[in-house]
């Protein structure tokens, strides 16, 4: 590691962190109505929405399902009719049904799983008005998810988990548009084309002539960032040069991607009137990514086994931006698959193997390290659930977690919610071996490690792609959307009943004979859970993949 | 109580007939297991006929372990019910073939008629004489008796049950011993007080815990988890295996053995046998529950709310000091105080006589011809009359006017005494001899031995005391002060108890106190854990739900001790049971896929025998561990009065890095075994 890279690792995690505070406090205060948008009021009136009005468990979980069924119909009817409606300067024709199918649920669910390569298959119409406003969507819907989630702790006796219209509207409107409007700002002045006229042809000094394909970039790029959706306008993602042109680009939106899941994690904490749990989330968090980076890290940097005895320095570079080189990378390769966001700025399959196993146990564990936005502290709450069950017994009180009793009814969905993206990943996967192997493009090891991370990426609704897998054929469009539907709704519908179950409970006293939900060994304790269940469950399955490339079976 | 003694043959019986599968239809984790080793059976027989890749006698010794895996679960439940069953037989043995004399109604000489004690319904009459055993649980409505409850509560001192108040309960297989009670009765046959703590105790009726489902859920949803990661690697390792070339598969012997293997069969196997050992722990302490939910209630109390009579002080006032009148020696206030009580049998009498003797080794005798003056409602004083004696003692006020009766004066110092010690929270009592005052005797309420250590320890288990009473608050206070509890309330009615255990459950605690009288079955009810006094009244018996055989309300807290131990138990065994899978992976994957990838079959770091020797140590391990954790179980975990984050730090420490590296060297050991015994 160079000194440079330690830096700017270290730099990047200061302001991620540093980020977190003001973003944690200001979408509180739109989740708790104390900050209106200006207008809502006429807003609710016209849609027909009496905000008062407070939603159970069920009823906001039909609510958030009716609102992403609506939004995969409408993309693959766009989709589907591409061909003949308006915003398609390059003339591109409708989309096969598998892959409007697989577009749709993978922007609706937060995945952004691209089987489609941007410019060549999509129109600007698709794009903006698909695409884009599902970004918007799906990021909403998570965070209204971890509101409704926070009310069930912090509510007594009651059914009332909140308005899910109201908080979607709020979150769109105060959080996501005015931020996504000036990093799409920043991202033009730095070069990302924002356009809706044609792809451009230029004369190379060599013969022939190359389409340069441009488009409403920034205005995409900008929530593909800040809701950890991850879906690139181009087909190479951030790696793309009108995509992610300048050093700056890169570290803003590395940032970008990050910084409101670990705002939320604070957000969490006031929700539930107790920031100093909300404190001790979000360095659970940090503690799994630090770890993560610095495993990566080093074996990035270690020399290169098929570059021994050149006369060269053994770095490491290939499948990487030159641009940016080892250290942004890699930063974003981690941050990338810990928080759900799912874009790339290097080819993941040409990591070290140790890299791709971080970047695979990341998802695996349900991208509760960051996570995609909402969904990442509503997943982790998972693992906090089975935490103190284990540890408040270990302390001799029957289990609790900031007041509310953990009985069979909680563990019950705790245990679908956690049940639901492994069955999904491991199942799929073995279906994808036995039928899906014609698209698997890497040979041995790093073949299953293709599949096994396809899956991972859409059950954990993160959408990065390993590369080397053909998954544009109609088996691994349905069973990746069917992967990327089960790895959302599976936790999201549980959690959401959960918290229903909880509101119900009165908040019982903390007194000294309580396990505190803050301080080191809690943080130590949730993350060695969130590590021992991805081990118990993945490791087989790990050993198989990224373990075997490290040991250098025949490849 | 009397030792008892646990039937091995009975036990080694049940723990077979577990083997049966329907033993484990309500234990997913022993369910699976079950189905492994079912299935290795069968594999084995294949093997002997020349299929699979494995060979017989892999797969016949891992079908071995597995089903001794099995049995040792079984074992170690029957061994549980066994100590309960023994303690069940004591019980029983109080219950043999009764027959009853029912009469018509409650009148000594009204006409009886035999029946037999199990054809007695609720609302019937008997009568019970001397000598004869009591047929069913009922309220005496008529007569007084001493009866020996010994059966029931092992204490062999009689105790007195008379109809009215709040001694009429009685319990069936109990023995009246003089007078006679006649009885109506309260429990219909088969239902009565002993038949539900033998049930209670044989796990018969043992339904699961509200925890104990939540728990037996979790490791559902863990076995679950782990039989699809064993399930799909068997595939994956193909696919790999067919890609790489080295063609290799894992045998379904391996891959069984790894899944009983990682499953928590530890405390899958254990979980029944913690339960019913935790309300054995319970009984061993003499109180008896309707079930096993009160006992995790009582790991959850926040407030105890504690009786000061009895609770926190003795019974009774005691004589602490003797405050002269002036003029007066101490030791002349003390020999008359003395003179005064001799003939006084109440406990406060009784320690004035005490007092007097030790501090001035007084002796005294009662004169000839003296005249014992007993206390009436009406004078208030007590005293004795006779050989120039006129002797008073009572109640401040009430001495004052008798004296001024006698002509003399209260003298200023001994009334500024008297209001002095109520002050302080005492009991000031007057003694005078005719009209010359002599002085105050103290009387103090003298708080239990050690009571104020156990608060203390409460109080860092995060659990506030509470200490309800009937007297003034200065009193209150004081006492309060001396036993150290947290909190305390005076001039307490029955309704405050209710309202008082209320206000705290709308603070969101769980409050448990202990009463007797059927003045406290609404607060008893109330209670989230309730623990009625054996003496007390049946209705008192039936709001709590749970029966202290002693009597001693100080039994709260060892109960409260019991329940957190239960919970803390099942904790420990759970971590230990899911670290240990960390060791069970590295031992067991690099063998399973040693044919797949010979690269991870060079991952050995242990340095064991061969990929079979290991599967097989791992299996033996697994299966050994459920026997050497029995005593555990039955015990429960040691447990020290502490915070909550100190011990989950201590248990964290023992039980889940304890569970993570325990595995290792036990593993190494076994196959070093297994291997020199030619068994691998």
């Amino acid at each position: 590691m160079t000194p440079t890279d330690g830096l700017q690792m270290f730099l990047f995690l200061a302001v991620v962190l540093a980020a977190a505070v003001p973003l944690g406090w200001w979408c509180h205060r739109l989740l708790d109505g104390t900050w209106r948008i200006p207008g809502e009021t006429w807003l609710f009136r016209l849609a027909g929405i009496d905000p008062a009005v407070g939603y159970s468990g069920g009823h906001y979980a039909v609510a958030v399902l009716c609102l992403n069924g609506v939004g995969i119909a409408v993309v693959m009817t766009l989709l589907l009719l591409q061909g003949v409606l308006p915003g398609n300067p390059q003339g591109l024709p409708g989309t096969s049904w598998h892959l409007a199918f697989n577009t749709a649920v993978s922007f609706a669910t937060n995945t952004n799983w691209q089987s489609y390569g941007g410019e060549s298959t999509l129109s600007y119409l698709s794009q903006a008005l698909g695409l884009t406003v599902q970004n918007f969507l799906s990021a909403a819907t998570g965070i209204a998810v971890m509101a409704a989630v926070a009310r069930g702790f912090a509510r007594s006796t009651t059914t009332d988990l909140g308005n899910p219209w109201v908080d979607i509207t709020r979150v769109t409107l105060g959080l996501l548009v005015p931020l996504a409007a000036v990093f799409a700002l920043v991202l033009v002045w730095q070069g990302v084309p924002q356009t809706w006229g044609p792809s451009v042809t230029a004369q190379p000094l060599a013969s022939g002539e190359q389409v340069i394909a441009v488009g409403p970039a920034a205005s995409q790029i900008a929530i593909k960032q800040l809701g950890t959706n991850g879906g690139g306008f181009f087909n190479v993602n951030s790696a793309h040069p009108f995509e992610n042109p300048t050093p700056l680009t890169n570290f803003l939106q590395c940032l970008a991607l990050i910084a409101i899941p670990a705002g939320l994690a604070l957000t969490w904490g006031r929700l539930v009137a107790d920031r100093r749990h909300g404190r001790a989330v979000l360095l659970v968090m940090t503690l799994l990514l630090v770890t993560a980076l610095g495993s990566a890290w080093w074996s990035e940097t270690r020399p290169v086994a098929g570059l021994a005895g050149l006369n060269a320095e053994p770095v490491n570079l290939e499948g990487k931006e030159v641009r940016f080189g080892i250290g942004p990378s890699v930063t974003w390769l981690v941050a990338t698959t810990a928080a759900s966001n799912g874009s790339v700025n290097a080819m993941h399959a040409s990591m070290q193997p140790v890299t791709t196993l971080v970047g695979m146990a990341l998802m695996q564990v349900g991208e509760v390290v960051f996570g995609g936005v909402g969904s990442g502290v509503y997943g982790l709450v998972l693992y906090l659930l089975v935490t103190v069950f284990v540890a408040g017994l270990m302390v001799g009180r029957s289990p609790e977690l900031l007041g509310k009793r953990i009985e069979a009814r909680e563990m019950k969905w705790t245990a679908v919610a956690l049940l639901g993206p492994s069955a999904a990943i491991l199942l799929g996967t073995w279906l994808a071996c036995a039928v899906g192997s014609t698209s698997i493009a890497n040979p041995g090891a790093s073949g299953f490690s293709e599949v096994l991370y396809a899956l991972s990426s859409a059950a954990g609704n993160n959408g990065s792609a390993f590369a080397g897998l053909n998954a544009n054929t109609p088996f691994w469009n349905v069973l990746l959307g069917v992967a990327m539907l089960i790895g959302r709704y599976s936790v999201l519908v549980p959690v959401l009943i959960l918290a229903g179950s909880l509101a119900a409970k009165p908040r019982r006293a903390a007194d000294a004979g309580t396990m505190p939900a803050h301080g080191p060994l809690f943080i130590l304790l949730v993350a060695a859970v969130i590590v021992l269940v991805g081990a118990l469950t993945f490791l087989p399955a790990l050993v198989l993949g990224p373990v075997l490339a490290a040991l250098g079976s025949p490849s | 109580m009397k030792p008892v003694s646990v039937d091995v043959a009975r036990v080694l019986r049940d723990s077979l007939r577990r083997l049966a599968p329907q033993a484990h239809l309500r234990n997913p984790v022993m369910a699976i297991t079950w189905l492994g080793a079912a299935f290795t059976s069968l594999l084995w027989l294949t093997a002997l006929a020349g299929h699979g890749s494995e060979s017989p006698a892999f797969v016949g010794q891992i079908s071995v372990w597995l089903w001794f895996t099995v049995w040792f679960a079984g074992l170690a439940e029957a061994m549980a019910e066994g100590r309960g069953r023994a303690h069940a037989e004591h019980l029983r043995g109080a219950k043999q073939a009764l027959s009853a004399r029912r009469v018509s109604e409650a009148r000594v000489d009204a006409p009886v008629t035999a029946v037999e004690a199990t054809a007695l319904v609720p609302g019937d009459l008997v009568v019970v004489r001397a000598g004869e055993v009591i047929p069913a649980d009922g309220e005496a409505v008529s007569g007084i008796a001493s009866v020996d409850e010994s059966a029931v509560t092992g204490e062999s001192a009689p105790v007195i049950r008379a109809s009215g108040g709040d001694r009429s309960a009685v319990t069936g297989g109990t023995r009246v011993l003089s007078d006679h009670l006649i009885i109506r009765i309260t429990a219909a046959p088969g239902d009565g007080f002993i038949d539900r703590m033998i049930a209670l105790v044989e796990g018969a009726k043992r339904q699961k815990t509200p925890n104990e489902i939540a728990l037996t859920i979790l490791l559902a949803a863990m076995t679950l988890v782990l039989l699809l990661a064993v399930v799909t690697l068997g595939p994956y390792a193909a696919f790999v295996g067919e890609r790489t070339g080295t063609s290799g598969t894992i045998g379904l012997a391996t891959l069984v053995a790894l899944l009983v293997c990682l499953i928590p069969t530890t405390i899958g196997g254990l979980l029944p046998a913690i339960g019913i050992a935790g309300i054995d722990r319970l009984h061993r302490a003499n109180v008896i529950t309707r079930s096993g939910r009160a006992v995790e209630a009582a790991g959850d109390v926040g407030v105890l709310l504690l009786d000061k009579t009895g609770t926190i002080t003795l019974g009774n006032r005691q004589a602490s000091a003797f405050l002269p009148a002036p003029g007066v020696t101490e030791e002349d206030l003390a020999r008359a105080a003395q003179i005064a009580s001799l003939a006084d049998e109440t406990p406060e009498g009784r320690s004035i006589v005490v007092l007097a003797k030790e501090r001035f080794n007084l002796r005294s005798e009662a004169p000839a011809g003296a005249v014992v003056v007993p206390f009436t409602a009406l004078s208030r004083m007590s005293g004795l009359d006779g050989a120039g004696l006129c002797l008073r003692k009572g109640a401040t006020a009430a001495v004052a006017a008798w004296v001024v009766d006698q002509g003399g004066t209260m003298p200023a110092a001994v009334t500024a005494a008297a209001e002095g010690a109520a002050r302080g929270g005492a009991t000031p009592l007057v003694v005078t001899d005719g009209p010359r005052v002599l002085g105050v005797v103290v009387l103090k309420d003298i708080v239990k031995g050690g009571i104020r250590e156990r608060f203390a320890d409460l109080r860092r288990m995060g659990i506030t005391t509470v200490m309800i009473t009937g007297d003034n608050a200065q009193t209150a206070a004081a006492i309060a002060a001396e036993a150290g509890v947290d909190d305390f309330r005076a001039q307490v009615t029955p309704e405050d108890k209710l309202r008082l255990i209320r206000e705290y459950q709308a603070g969101g605690r769980l409050v448990a106190m202990a009463g007797d009288g059927t003045n406290d079955a609404p607060a008893l009810a109330q209670a989230d854990v309730a623990v009625a006094m054996h003496a007390g009244t049946q209705a008192a018996k039936e709001a709590g739900n749970l029966v202290d055989l002693d009597s001693n309300p100080t039994k709260l807290i060892e109960i409260v001790r019991i329940g957190k131990q239960l919970l803390m138990t099942r904790g420990a065994l759970t971590t230990f049971s899911l670290t240990n899978d960390i060791a069970k992976y590295f031992v067991i994957i690099p063998a399973a896929l040693a044919g797949v990838a010979p690269a991870l079959g060079g991952f050995n770091p242990l340095g064991l025998g061969s990929p079979q020797s290991a599967i097989l140590a791992a299996v033996i391990v697994n299966a050994l561990l459920i026997p050497l954790l029995i005593p555990l179980a039955l015990r429960g975990v040691a447990w020290r009065p502490a915070s909550a984050s100190q011990v989950l730090g201590r248990n964290l420490l023992i039980y889940g890095l304890g569970g993570l590296l325990a595995p290792f060297p036990l593993i190494w050991a076994v196959d070093r075994l297994v291997v020199l015994a030619h068994l691998a």
